[in-house]
Order: structure tokens, then C-alpha cells, then sequence
């Protein structure tokens, strides 16, 4: 079932990314040309088979309760694109 | 129609955050007070490449609460992300656990309202599972900016979910008392309020009295006290009924309580319609709890609240009020078990006396915590021993007790033997006494010969005074009998 | 020392001549450097050269020799893919979102070599995210084939596969998600394998697929292959899906002489899925992977059919499951902590959109929706559940298989390697190539390929090999014997400067 550009739109939405309206028709037929491909799975019975998530069937392993890491602030927000006082800054968040 | 036609349905979500020493997927402090992000790690930051590994502790501090719930937990329960974008969530999603949780189902009896109204209920619990906190967005100005501390990024919560039991603000609050007071006594979360330790979320709806199915409801967001949980349900349940009486519908919502206006409002910023997108972390393997780590937890458990209180009834022999006020906190409970072992069994209902009378009430007006008290539980366990003998009278124990509390002796016994404030048994010292008040009160031995029993206290309390509190006021009040001849 | 250029030795070879101080590290480093700044403008098969931190590198690595206390990587250069984070260098996954990413932390990986004693060259070129299988996706560029500029040299680990096709380095890590190291070797003619799910720790490995991608080796050869190989192996405990076994020693099994010299594959069973030979793969490939087969039991083994019935849904199983987990994975890139931000936006919600919106090119968008899309609410079973079903369907046929086969042999792409842009207006006939190498990964089992000839067009032909759990000692062996009795892995391009 192909897409409609207001589903493509809210997709983009929902992933955060921008998607130009110019872009939008060509980005709509190549996610449809993807989703006749992926879609071909459905022709498949898959009644009673275990879905699989990892490759490995094992169990978490777990780490004990100590405390491992050193402060590496400055190292972390040499890299940030914006910090302040110790702080990651963004655009205003409204609650 | 009135609010009486109306009734209130209520379900807590409850985060209580996990005491471990590191966070839940890495191994940064989760100490509260630090500067900005000094505690928050590769991991909590989402840098490029990193992944999660689970901590040990706070699966068992799950397990703890789900023995303690009576519930069910799980064998196997599953990691899912959790996807949304908010600039607190570094990752973009936030680890959670959806389909399959580590506790399922349990419940927990609750104490409500006081005196003749007081009654007693069980709220079942739907869930527990562990998660993930988020970061802290500041909203003090930064040209325009938000400050973001991701030190809190990855602290570990478990998420409470009760099942819509609730019929009232009253039964709420009741219930996160409960909670709160469990959390604490089994020890997997400091119970701090004011520092977010232990935050509730409450889904509240209307429906008209004998309807069957349950009304829109709406959340509201980040209570941090009894007491705005309080207000903000009995807030959003008049605006509920005002707004369907009006002729108004209830659309679902996720509201904030505003502690100035004693309101709740709508949020603003989650303007998308949720869609989570939760799929199984795929860098996380299942979360497997064999039966014998489930016994080497329970073997490590505290007795637990209910058993104590029933304990108490039945080896002690108090009564159920005491038995569920003493039991009520973890540190209350440990107090008066330590006065016990000093004072003996048989002189429980004394120590439980103490404990929740006089105890409580000096503790309140110096607005102290009991596990700060002054006076140690040997040193009232010891005090009420001495009531128990006869060493000392009630009143005079609370002189000693006083004297304790101020440190002005180490034991009651010093304090007695200091004071000099040992009973006087010796009956020729009290016959002394008796006929020195006899011979300076003729008109009340006049009275009391006139049928006035009222006189005879009056004569029990000059002897007492003349004895300065140390008689004991069963023997003087015997004696003066068979003076008076009565 | 031999005629052979050092830039052409294998890793053996280099390590008995800086063992013998006939040269030095610092030489050898040179060597490497100087043909990378010769042939580079060419090829582009790197993100980032750093030649200082290289002569630092094998500075310490020459010390460490004079002191006897030399491994079997010390001293060697190597090319780390650009997915790897390494500590003080741009590490940009290929991606204009992190091309200012200097990461302050090196990858698991990348600390096991260093601690081996590599030299590090520099960092290659990769489709963006590693999605693609052309490294035409990167925000730096094609990376070209040193067989034929103008043609793909495969991906998404191109430059790493170009980089020691071309001798620019004799060995390189990589990255498999569903072919990544595979193709490229078969579309450069060098050796590559990605090993079993778990056996090389994802910490610091930017993630595209979690569930799917591992780390691997590229070399001029099995046996090169394998003293990379057994270097990045072992248990890491900060990746929860690292598995706890003890390191394996590949080199010494290949090093192992065979029971029967003239057949040193004797008793080795060699199954040929039915539906890999089937129509799709171009005559030109048939025919050397044919030959191939003609090798191997002449070597001794026998080779027979077996079925992989549900082969044929490892394209749209693994593209459902790799661009959900992506979806969810990128999600970490949003501007706020390191990476792009856009320079101008309104509010919160417009610096995501904005910032990720020029970050991301078009291919990881793409996915990104896609994946979204599967997740969604009232798609997740359709899509998302069912492709997992399909990913045990697919586990099962390789379980029955490896019952009737030690290994499983055939095309590593039903196509040689394409002329730039030829496919890149139409994503999906991309992604029908990846047929034979998808599978491996969603059952998580050890895969290889080696050189096995050339197309009409002179661009080569990779085989297959694909082992149970943990036999990456048998693959390894495998294509080592077919090497000591071939020459396609020591062809090597006409590289003009």
C-alpha cells in the first residue's frame, strides 16, 4: 500500500529529521519501492515460529554494583555545540 | 447532581528510585548533589558506540520488592527502548521494560482515614519494572537556553503500577504512604521526596455512580508530596465532574500540578501523539532470575511489616492499633524491638506506651527523626523495666526520662540512683508521712468521713507530694484506707 | 629479503623482518604513509591519515621490540574503519553529523590493538553509518575500487577493503552488518571475515544494527586475516552480548601442517545451497566460483547440495530488522551533546528536525524512516515481529545444514563490483545484492571471503565460505590451504600514481 505524503511527513516528524517539500515526492516513491520489498515477508506463514531477537539465545549478563567511572566532563563537552557551567545547552524546553 | 452521584477512580504509576551505589546500565555514581554532569559517564551520555550492561543490584532490589508484594517475578522479563526525543533522554529512547516486566501483579493492605472512619483495604498491584531515569532539563535562563545535568541520567527506578483500586484522594495518599513506608523498610530507596527519590503519577477518572465502565482519564505528572498528591487529585476530580456537568467531555491528557494555583494544567510540550515505538533492546539479552537467586534474596529480607504487626498482636500481645502504628515505619519498628529486648515481652504493651506516647511526642517538638532520638532504646528499655519493678512511678519515669533525653546520665538507673528519685517502700517512712498529712488536713478527712471520695485523692496526692513523687501510690492510697478505716 | 616490496609482504613477512631488525617500524610506517600520500588523491580510502600519531605509534613499537617484548602485531600499520571510536581522533562514521566528532574514548577494539602494539595509519572511508554496500553514502566521498577507478569498491567497509587491496595498509578492521566486510573483499580481491555474533566486543563500534553487527578482519590473506582476527577477539564486559570463551589462536592453526599435504581438505564436507546456484549470480561469476569448487576437491574436500529454503527472505528479514534497530540507534545524534547542529532554527523541535535533517544524507534518512515506520504502533507485528520470525526460519535452514556440512561455500555477491553512481538512484537494487551475505548475519555465524578470480571486466570474484558457530578456525584453515595452492590473493591492481 504506497505511502501518502502526510504519512511521510509524519514520519519525518516523529524521527526529527526535516524533509524539504521539494524532497518529499521523491523520498515518498523510494520508501514505497522499500516497502514492496519488505512486504513480500507477509506471504509467509508464520503461525507457532518464535520470533527471534538476538543471535545469540543467552542471558543477560550482569555487572556488579560499584561504582567504575571518574568524572570526564571536560573531555565529554570538549565535543558538545554548545555548554555552559557544566551544562549541555539547548533551545528552551516547555513543559 | 451532586458530587455524591460522582464516583472517583484512581491508579498510581509510583517511581521510586533504587539506592545502588551505580547507576542501572553504567558504572557512574548515582550520589545526589554533584555538580553538572561530573557523574554522568560515556554511557549516560549516549556517546557514539557505547551500550548498557545491567547492574546486578538493582534486579535485586526488584526482586526484593516483589517478595515483599507477594507478586509474581518474573523468570525471564525483556529490556525495550523506548523511543521519543526530549533533550534529558540522551540516547533518544530511555530502557525500560514493556511486554514482559520483572514484577507482575502482588498487592499491598492499606490503612485509611483515623478513629470511628478508619478502614482497611488492599490495592492490588498490576506491575513493577526497572528502568531508566532521564536527565534534568534547568530552566533558569541561559540566554534563552536550557541547562542540561544528565548526572541523574541512568539512575535506577523501578516503575509501581497499581491497578485502579483507588476511590478517593484519601485512599491515594494512603496507598503512596504505604508504598513509600515498604520501600523503605525492605531498603531499596532512600524515600526522599523533596529530592525526587520516590515521585507519583496519578491517572485519575470520573463515572457516575453503578456505571461499569471506567471514564477518560488523565495523568497527572511528578507529584512530589502526600500532600500536592492530595490536592492535585481532589482538584482534577472537581474540574472533572464540573467539566461533564457542564456538558464538557474529558479528553485523555497528561496534566502538571501547579503547587502555586493548586491547579493542574495541561502539558504543552508533548504536542506528538505518542507513538513509543518499543521494540526489544537488542543490546540486551533477556533478564533470566532462576529460583535459587530468588531464595538467596529472601534470605537476606527483613521481616516484613504485616508479619511484624501480626507478630506483635500475637507473641506480645498488643492490640492492632499499636501493633500497625509500630509497624508502620521500618526505623519506628526497629526502635520499639530494641526497647523490647532490653525491657522483656512482658512488658511490651509498657514499651509500645512509651514508644508511641511519650517518645513520639518529644520527638515531634524537637522535629526529630526516631533513629535520631537522644534516648536509646537499652536506655528506655531500661526505664520501663524500673516502671515494670516498681523502682520508680510513671510520673517519675518521665522525670528520668526528660533527664535521658538531656544527657544528663547515661542510664536510667544512674539517673534514678543520682536523682535520688527511687520509690519510697519502706511503709513506716510512709505511715510518717500519712499521719503528718492527716494531722494538717482535718477538714478533708472530715469530708471524705462525709462521703466524699473526691477528699480522699486530695489526701493521696499531699501524701505523694509529700513524698516528692517517690511513693508508690497504690501502697499510699491502701495504707490511708486502713487509717481512715474505711 | 625477497624481491617482494614491503608494501606487498604479508603480515609474516613484516613481522620476521622488524623481528630481524632488517627494518624498523618507523620505516615500515613510512612505507605505508608515503604510498597512502601517493595513491590517496586516487582512491580516497580514508577519512583521516595521521601521520604523526603513526611514527609516534611505531616509535613505541620499535622500543617495544628492542626490549623483546614484541607480539605478533607489533609494529605492523594497520587502517581502523571509521566506525570505530578512537581516542583524539576524528572519528566520523562517515557521516557529516560527526564530522567534527573527535571522540574521547577509544573502542574496545581499538584498545586490544593498541595494546597489541599496531601502528595506526589512519581511519578509512565507509558508507555513511555503514548503510550502503558502495561506500558511495560517505559525506567524504566515493572511495574508488583499485581495480578499475570509476567502480565501486563495495561496502559499507570500501575504504578499508580498497586500502589493502591496494597495499595501503596491510591489514584493516572492518565491519559486517549484512556483508559489509564480505563484499568488499569479493569486489577488491582481498580476504575479509566477520566472525561470529559476540566474539568481537561492539564497545565503541558505532552502531548501525545491533542485533547484526560485528567486527572483522581484512588482510592480503586467510593467514593475515587471522593474526587480526585473533588480536581483536575477546570477552569485553561492557558489551552485554560479548560472549565469555577463551581467545582462539587462528594463526597457529593455519600454521599446523596438514595430516595429508596432497589433500589437505580431505574430509572436509563443503555444502552448496541450491538456492544460491540458482538463477541471479552473472555467468562470469558462475564460472569462478565453479573453478573454485574444482580447487577445493582437489584439495580433498567433497562438496554436495544442501537447502536454505528461506534464503530467499533474508533481504527484506534483515532490512526490516537493520533499519528499525537504526532508526533507534540514531536517534543519540540530535545536536545536543556532540555532532552537528544546525546553525539557525526556531525552537527545540526545529533544531532536532533541522540539525538531523542536514546531518544525515539521504540513504540514512531513508532507513531511518523506514525503520521508524516498522516500529510504529499497528505495524510492529506485520513488520518488525514477523521479520524475527523469518530471522528463526532462516537460523534453522543453516542448523539443518551444518548437519549434512562443515562449511557452505558460493557467490559472496551475485554481481562484481559496479560503476560509481550506476545504482544509486534506486536504493532497492542495492539491496537485492547483499542475497548471499544477509543471511549470515541475522543467524549470527561466522562468514569469509576470499579472492577466486576475475569477471570478463577484469574486476574480481570473491567465494563465500560460511561456517557453524565458532568455526572461524576451520573457515580461516579452509581458505588458507586454497590459498597455499592459488595465486587469485596475490594478484594485485595496476596502481598508476
Amino acid at each position: 500500500m504506497p505511502l501518502s505524503n502526510e504519512q511521510v511527513e509524519r514520519l519525518a516528524r516523529l524521527a526529527r529529521l526535516a524533509v524539504s517539500e521539494d524532497a518529499i515526492d521523491t523520498t515518498r516513491a523510494q520508501l514505497d519501492s522499500i516497502f514492496a520489498l519488505i512486504t513480500q515477508m507477509q506471504a509467509v506463514d508464520t503461525t507457532g515460529i518464535a520470533p527471534m531477537s538476538h543471535p545469540q539465545e543467552l542471558a543477560a549478563r550482569l555487572r556488579d554494583d560499584v561504582v567504575t567511572e571518574t568524572d570526564r566532563r571536560a573531555a565529554f563537552q570538549a565535543v558538545a555545540p554548545q555548554s555552559e557551567a557544566g551544562l549541555y545547552l539547548v533551545p528552551q524546553v516547555i513543559e | 447532581m451532586s458530587r455524591s452521584d460522582w464516583e472517583v477512580v484512581i491508579g498510581l504509576e509510583i517511581h521510586a528510585q533504587l539506592n545502588t551505589a551505580a547507576k542501572i546500565f553504567s558504572g557512574a555514581s548515582t550520589a545526589f548533589g554533584a555538580a553538572p554532569n561530573v557523574q554522568a559517564s560515556a554511557v549516560d551520555c549516549a556517546l557514539p558506540g557505547v551500550l548498557p550492561v545491567l547492574n546486578r543490584g538493582a534486579v535485586e532490589r526488584a526482586i526484593k520488592l516483589g517478595l515483599a508484594l507477594g507478586a509474581h517475578i518474573a523468570p525471564k522479563s525483556v529490556f525495550a527502548r523506548k523511543n521519543y526525543f526530549y533533550p534529558d533522554l540522551p540516547k533518544g529512547y530511555q530502557i525500560s521494560q514493556f511486554e514482559l516486566p520483572v514484577v507482575q501483579g502482588g498487592a499491598i493492605t492499606i490503612h485509611v482515614g483515623e478513629g470511628d472512619a478508619a478502614y482497611e483495604k488492599s490495592v492490588r498491584l498490576t506491575r513493577a519494572h526497572l528502568e531508566e531515569d532521564a536527565g534534568k532539563s534547568l530552566h533558569e535562563d541561559f540566554h534563552g537556553m536550557s541547562g542540561i545535568d544528565l548526572n541523574r541520567a541512568g539512575t535506577p527506578l523501578l516503575e509501581i503500577v497499581s491497578e485502579p483500586d483507588m476511590r478517593s484522594a484519601a485512599e491515594a495518599v494512603a496507598y503512596a504512604r504505604a508504598l513509600h513506608a515498604l520501600v523503605r523498610w525492605i531498603d531499596i530507596c532512600d524515600g526522599n521526596m523533596q529530592e525526587g527519590s520516590f515521585r507519583c503519577d496519578a491517572n485519575v477518572s470520573v463515572r457516575k455512580k453503578g456505571a461499569t465502565e471506567f471514564g477518560t482519564r488523565r495523568e497527572i505528572k511528578n507529584l512530589n508530596s502526600f500532600r500536592f498528591l492530595q490536592q492535585a487529585i481532589e482538584y482534577e476530580v472537581g474540574w472533572q465532574i464540573e467539566t461533564i456537568e457542564d456538558g464538557g467531555k474529558v479528553v485523555q491528557a497528561t496534566v502538571l500540578f501547579d503547587p502555586e494555583t493548586g491547579e493542574t494544567r495541561m502539558m504543552r510540550s508533548k504536542e506528538d501523539a505518542h507513538d513509543y515505538r518499543y521494540f526489544p533492546d537488542p543490546d540486551l539479552l533477556p533478564l533470566v532470575i532462576e529460583p535459587e537467586w530468588i531464595e538467596r534474596v529472601k534470605a537476606t529480607m527483613p521481616e516484613l511489616p504485616t508479619a511484624m504487626q501480626a507478630r506483635f498482636e500475637r507473641d506480645l500481645g498488643l492490640p492492632a492499633y499499636d501493633a500497625a502504628t509500630l509497624t508502620a515505619a521500618r526505623e519506628t519498628a526497629d526502635y520499639f524491638a530494641a526497647t523490647v529486648a532490653t525491657a522483656g515481652d512482658n512488658n511490651a504493651k509498657l514499651c509500645a506506651n512509651w514508644v508511641m506516647g511519650e517518645l513520639a511526642a518529644r520527638l515531634h517538638k524537637a522535629g526529630l527523626e526516631i533513629d535520631a532520638a537522644p534516648v536509646s532504646p537499652a536506655q528506655l528499655g531500661s526505664l520501663v523495666t524500673r516502671i515494670a519493678d516498681g523502682t520508680v512511678s510513671n510520673a517519675i519515669a518521665r522525670k528520668v526520662f526528660e533527664a535521658l533525653w538531656n544527657g544528663e546520665g547515661t542510664s536510667a538507673d544512674e539517673i534514678i540512683e543520682k536523682q535520688g528519685l527511687k520509690q519510697v517502700t519502706d511503709s513506716g517512712a510512709i505511715e510518717a508521712m500519712i499521719d503528718a498529712v492527716l494531722a494538717a488536713n482535718q477538714k478533708s478527712v472530715d469530708e471524705f468521713r462525709a462521703g466524699k471520695e473526691k477528699a480522699f485523692n486530695a489526701l493521696v496526692g499531699q501524701v505523694m507530694k509529700a513524698s516528692r513523687g517517690k511513693a508508690n501510690p497504690a501502697q499510699v492510697s491502701e495504707m490511708l484506707r486502713r487509717k481512715l478505716g474505711a | 629479503m625477497s624481491d617482494t616490496p614491503l608494501f606487498d609482504a604479508s603480515v609474516s613477512f613484516l613481522r620476521r623482518a622488524l623481528d630481524a631488525r632488517k627494518i624498523s617500524s618507523v620505516e615500515l610506517a613510512s612505507v605505508f604513509l608515503d604510498r597512502i600520500a601517493t595513491l590517496e588523491p586516487k582512491l580516497n580510502a580514508f577519512v583521516t591519515v595521521d601521520r604523526e600519531r603513526a611514527l609516534a605509534d611505531a616509535k613505541a613499537a620499535d622500543a617495544r621490540i628492542a626490549k623483546g617484548e614484541a607480539g605478533p602485531l607489533t609494529g605492523i600499520p594497520l587502517a581502523h574503519k571509521d566506525v570505530f571510536c578512537t581516542e583524539g581522533v576524528l572519528t566520523s562514521c562517515g557521516s557529516k553529523m560527526l564530522a567534527n566528532f573527535v571522540s574521547p574514548y577509544d573502542a574496545h577494539v581499538v584498545t586490544l590493538l593498541k595494546d597489541a602494539g599496531v601502528v595506526c595509519l589512519g581511519k578509512t572511508n565507509m558508507d555513511e553509518f555503514a548503510m550502503g554496500s558502495s561506500t558511495e553514502t560517505s559525506h567524504f566521498g566515493s572511495t574508488h575500487n583499485p581495480w578499475k577507478p570509476g567502480h565501486v569498491p563495495g561496502g559499507s567497509s570500501g575504504g578499508s577493503a580498497a586500502a589493502v587491496a591496494a597495499r595501503l595498509a596491510p591489514i584493516a578492521t572492518g565491519t559486517d552488518t549484512g556483508g559489509s566486510i564480505r563484499q568488499p573483499a569479493s569486489f577488491c580481491n582481498v580476504t575479509g571475515i566477520k566472525p561470529t555474533y559476540g566474539l568481537v566486543s561492539r564497545y565503541g563500534l558505532i552502531a548501525y544494527a545491533s542485533s547484526l553487527d560485528q567486527g572483522g578482519a581484512f588482510g592480503g590473506s586467510a593467514e593475515d586475516c587471522a593474526l587480526l582476527l585473533g588480536a581483536m577477539t575477546g570477552f569485553d564486559k561492557r558489551d552485554s552480548t560479548s560472549l565469555d570463551r577463551a581467545p582462539e589462536n587462528y594463526a597457529a592453526a593455519l600454521a599446523a601442517p596438514p595430516a595429508d599435504a596432497a589433500k589437505p581438505l580431505a574430509g572436509l564436507t563443503v555444502g552448496l545451497p541450491r538456492e544460491f546456484f540458482a538463477a541471479g549470480m552473472s555467468d562470469d561469476i558462475r564460472v569462478a566460483v565453479d573453478a573454485a569448487l574444482a580447487q577445493y576437491r582437489a584439495l580433498g574436500a567433497t562438496t554436495r547440495e544442501v537447502d536454505l529454503p528461506n534464503a530467499k527472505l533474508a533481504i527484506p528479514a534483515y532490512y526490516v530488522i537493520a533499519m528499525a534497530e537504526a532508526s533507534s540507534n540514531l536517534s543519540r545524534f540530535d545536536g545536543v551533546r556532540y555532532g552537528h547542529r544546525a546553525a539557525h532554527y526556531d525552537d527545540l523541535f526545529d533544531m532536532y528536525c533541522k540539525s538531523r535533517g542536514e546531518g544525515f544524507g539521504d540513504e540514512v534518512k531513508r532507513r531511518i524512516l523506514v525503520g521508524t515506520y516498522v516500529l510504529s504502533h499497528g505495524y510492529y507485528d506485520a513488520y518488525y515481529l514477523q521479520a524475527q520470525k523469518l530471522r528463526r526460519l532462516i537460523a534453522e535452514d543453516f542448523r539443518r545444514a551444518f548437519a549434512e556440512c562443515d562449511l557452505i561455500a558460493g557467490p559472496t555477491s551475485p554481481v562484481t563490483a559496479w560503476a560509481l553512481g550506476a545504482m544509486s538512484g534506486d536504493p532497492v537494487q542495492m539491496y537485492l545484492a547483499d542475497i548471499y551475505t544477509t543471511p549470515v548475519n541475522l543467524a549470527g555465524l561466522p562468514g569469509l571471503s576470499h579472492p577466486c578470480g576475475f569477471d570478463r571486466a577484469g574486476l574480481p570474484v570473491g567465494l563465500q565460505l560460511i561456517g557453524n558457530y565458532f568455526s572461524e578456525a576451520k573457515l580461516l584453515e579452509a581458505a588458507h590451504r586454497f590459498q597455499q595452492a592459488t595465486d587469485w590473493h596475490l594478484r594485485r591492481p595496476a596502481l598508476a600514481a
